[in-house]
């Protein structure tokens, strides 16, 4: 027999055995680390925790929000138009103040507040209750404060949705590629089966450049390390009062809003 | 021994395959869901957890009852229920398997799932809870299967199965604790939020699993003559009241917390549960029928004349398994993610895929159970405890 037929044979074997316990080569293959080479950029930015502050205030218009959106979902890879309504996927969106703070219910709040909307995005919480029941640390919490995600090692269990407070995270309920307008070949793209959010932008981060919202935001946005009493955030919060989203669940989020 | 299960009449061959062709049906919808992935189900960004998450949870309540029938035999030397002990343990095989699909089939990435293994992450209550759960299996198989081995050829018990039956009484509690604690630790979920959780679980749990067991103790009499014995019944059914009535007064142990003290994050799931909310409430019939059979049940088994009345007691544990499963198998789980973090009611219904693929779990752990009890049954049978 030649060689080339004894091969296919042997592979067509050993995949059909493989088939047989349920263990396709795909999934054997996920079991295996990808070796590769990382060169940290000098041109990095390093702190000791990311946080934000989006100030309220200078979101007016829908074009303001849309311009901050599309500059995270043209970039990540992220989904657009979802059929299904419930299982879209999102990384930072608008909804109203009394959705994104439900627990300032205030049946007399101010008018602005309350056809007011704001973004929401993942916290980057400093006690991330998702990091917390990750069974497999797909989530974790890098020393730079960021809530990473690694989309090949998550078993896609969901349990971190359960515990994030925010409703910060989407699950790929279906393969995304369809429904990415702008492919960014430079970014992970998912498969269907994982869980995903926002990550900070660690990539442009990592690059020496800000996040791609706060870069859209005309100022809007701020961003900086917490840790560090120089640096912009703790400049804009010492000077301004903000709030966080339900800080009674002990998750210390690092995302802040001006009112 | 496993030959046993080799040899049966028509009713036996013909009950096997009817399962084997129910887990046929179910399995295609499952091979559907691989390639498509969950999209195929209702569960979304908002109910992220639904009817696959929830019957696991009811089952890991039904494996952790067999401690029911051990405690009794094991700690008091209550004799009457050396007949039942296998297939009190056999159920709880039977039963952990139920689970284990129902995780599997809930998963994205299912052929990930041993990155649990490889990156074993102790802060993860879900990674306790695959030690237990297998663990508990592993203690079940080997303690039924070996006393039921020795039975076979006519020998004592073997002296380590003891030992192992001590050890799987704490370990049947903690299956279920650590399963509420996969619940009640979560910051931001208020209806899950709740100490008295883990305690809801086990009295629920020591109530069903009984019930489910004395329900097909009763079926078994009917189609092999294995007589389990008027007094075993009988005290499986005052266990069964007892856990009722504890797990019906925990339940309104919630009820007071969440209505007095008039929070409206911890009073916001039971409004949707039982009134409905924001103009949603797909599950208001079913938690009053719920409150109503656990209610009704409880005057059956109360009274030891209806109690003893092995027809109303029947009735009873119907009633009773239907209460507790919409309790737990439905409400609990959809319920808490009702309403989402941001306030608002996002609904969730079971698809026709979802109920296929829980019906092909649960025709492979009936199909489990089945082999495992007939082979338990031909074993009784061939040492004389059941004419032949
Ligand atoms: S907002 Fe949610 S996803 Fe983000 S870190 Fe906090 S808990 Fe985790
Ligand atoms: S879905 Fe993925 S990231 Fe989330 S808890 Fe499970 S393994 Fe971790």
């Amino acid at each position: 027999m030649d060689n080339k037929r004894r091969k296919i044979l042997k592979f067509a074997a050993v995949s059909a055995a493989l088939g047989f316990t349920g263990l396709p080569i795909e999934g054997l293959a996920s079991y295996f680390p990808k070796i590769g080479k990382y060169v940290r950029s000098d041109k990095e930015k390093k702190a000791k925790q990311w946080a934000m502050v989006i100030d309220t205030r200078k979101f007016k218009t829908k074009e303001d929000f849309k311009r901050v959106i599309e500059a995270c979902n043209s970039i990540h890879n992220v989904p657009e138009d979802i059929p299904n309504k419930k299982q879209e996927i999102k990384w930072i969106w608008e909804d109203e103040f009394e959705h994104v703070f439900p627990d300032q219910e205030n049946p007399f709040l101010a008018e602005r507040y309350k056809d007011q909307e704001v973004l929401s995005l993942c916290n980057h919480c400093q006690h991330p209750p998702c990091v917390r029941v990750c069974p497999t640390q797909a989530t974790f919490k890098r020393s730079d404060g960021i809530v990473m995600m690694d989309f090949h090692r998550c078993i896609g269990c969901r349990y971190c949705m359960a515990a994030c407070p925010y409703g910060s995270r989407s699950f790929n309920f279906r393969d995304p590629a369809p429904y990415v307008k702008h492919k960014n070949p430079d970014f992970p793209t998912r498969m269907r089966g994982v869980v995903e959010k926002c990550l900070f932008c660690y990539e442009r981060l990592a690059d020496g450049k800000m996040p791609a919202c706060v870069e859209a935001s005309n100022g809007a946005m701020i961003f900086g390390d917490l840790m560090d009493p120089n640096s912009e955030v703790r400049k804009v919060l010492r000077e301004n009062y903000t709030i966080v989203r339900k800080p009674e669940l002990g998750t210390e989020p690092c995302v802040f809003y001006i009112i | 021994m496993l030959e046993k299960a080799f040899y049966g009449d028509k009713k036996y061959w013909t009950w096997v395959i009817f399962l084997l062709i129910l887990m046929g049906i179910g399995s295609i919808a499952y091979i559907y869901q691989l390639r498509h992935g969950l999209m195929v189900t209702g569960m979304g960004r908002d109910v992220s957890w639904g009817f696959y998450i929830a019957q696991f949870t009811y089952f890991v309540g039904v494996a952790a009852s067999a401690v029911m029938v051990v405690i009794p035999l094991y700690l008091h030397n209550y004799k009457k229920f050396e007949k039942v002990v296998t297939f009190a343990e056999f159920m709880a095989v039977a039963a952990v398997m139920i689970c284990l699909g129902f995780i599997i089939v809930d998963l994205g990435q299912p052929q990930r799932l041993f990155n649990v293994l490889f990156h074993p992450t102790p802060h993860s209550i879900l990674f306790y809870d695959m030690i237990v759960l297998n663990g508990y299996l592993l203690l079940n198989i080997l303690i039924s299967w070996n006393n039921l081995h020795a039975d076979y050829k006519r020998v004592p018990h073997p002296k380590w199965t003891k030992v192992l039956a001590y050890i799987s009484i704490p370990w049947a509690f903690s299956i279920h604790t650590v399963t509420a604690f996969l619940y009640q630790g979560l910051p931001g979920r208020h209806f899950w939020l709740s100490a008295i959780m883990a305690a809801r679980f086990l009295s629920s749990a020591f109530c069903s699993g009984p019930a489910i067991l004395v329900l097909l103790l009763l079926i078994l009499k009917k189609v092999t003559k294995f007589d389990p014995g008027e007094e075993a019944i009988r005290t499986l059914a005052k266990i069964i009241t007892y856990a009722m009535i504890i797990n019906v007064f925990f339940y309104s142990l919630e009820l007071f917390t969440a209505f007095y003290s008039n929070i409206p994050e911890h009073k916001a799931t039971f409004i949707y549960l039982f009134k409905g909310l924001q103009g949603h409430g797909s599950l208001v019939g079913w938690m009053w029928v719920m409150a109503i059979s656990g209610l009704a049940c409880l005057i059956i088994l109360i009274p030891p004349k209806f109690r003893n009345n092995q027809d109303l007691l029947v009735v009873a544990l119907i009633l009773l398994i239907l209460a507790t499963w919409i309790d737990k198998g439905l409400g609990l789980v959809v319920g808490g993610f009702i309403p989402n973090p941001f306030g608002k009611v996002v609904e969730y219904r079971p698809t026709v895929y979802e109920l296929l693929i829980a019906m092909m779990v649960y025709s492979m752990g009936l199909f489990i159970l089945t082999i495992l009890w007939k082979v338990g049954v031909g074993v009784k049978r061939e040492v004389g405890e059941i004419p032949k």
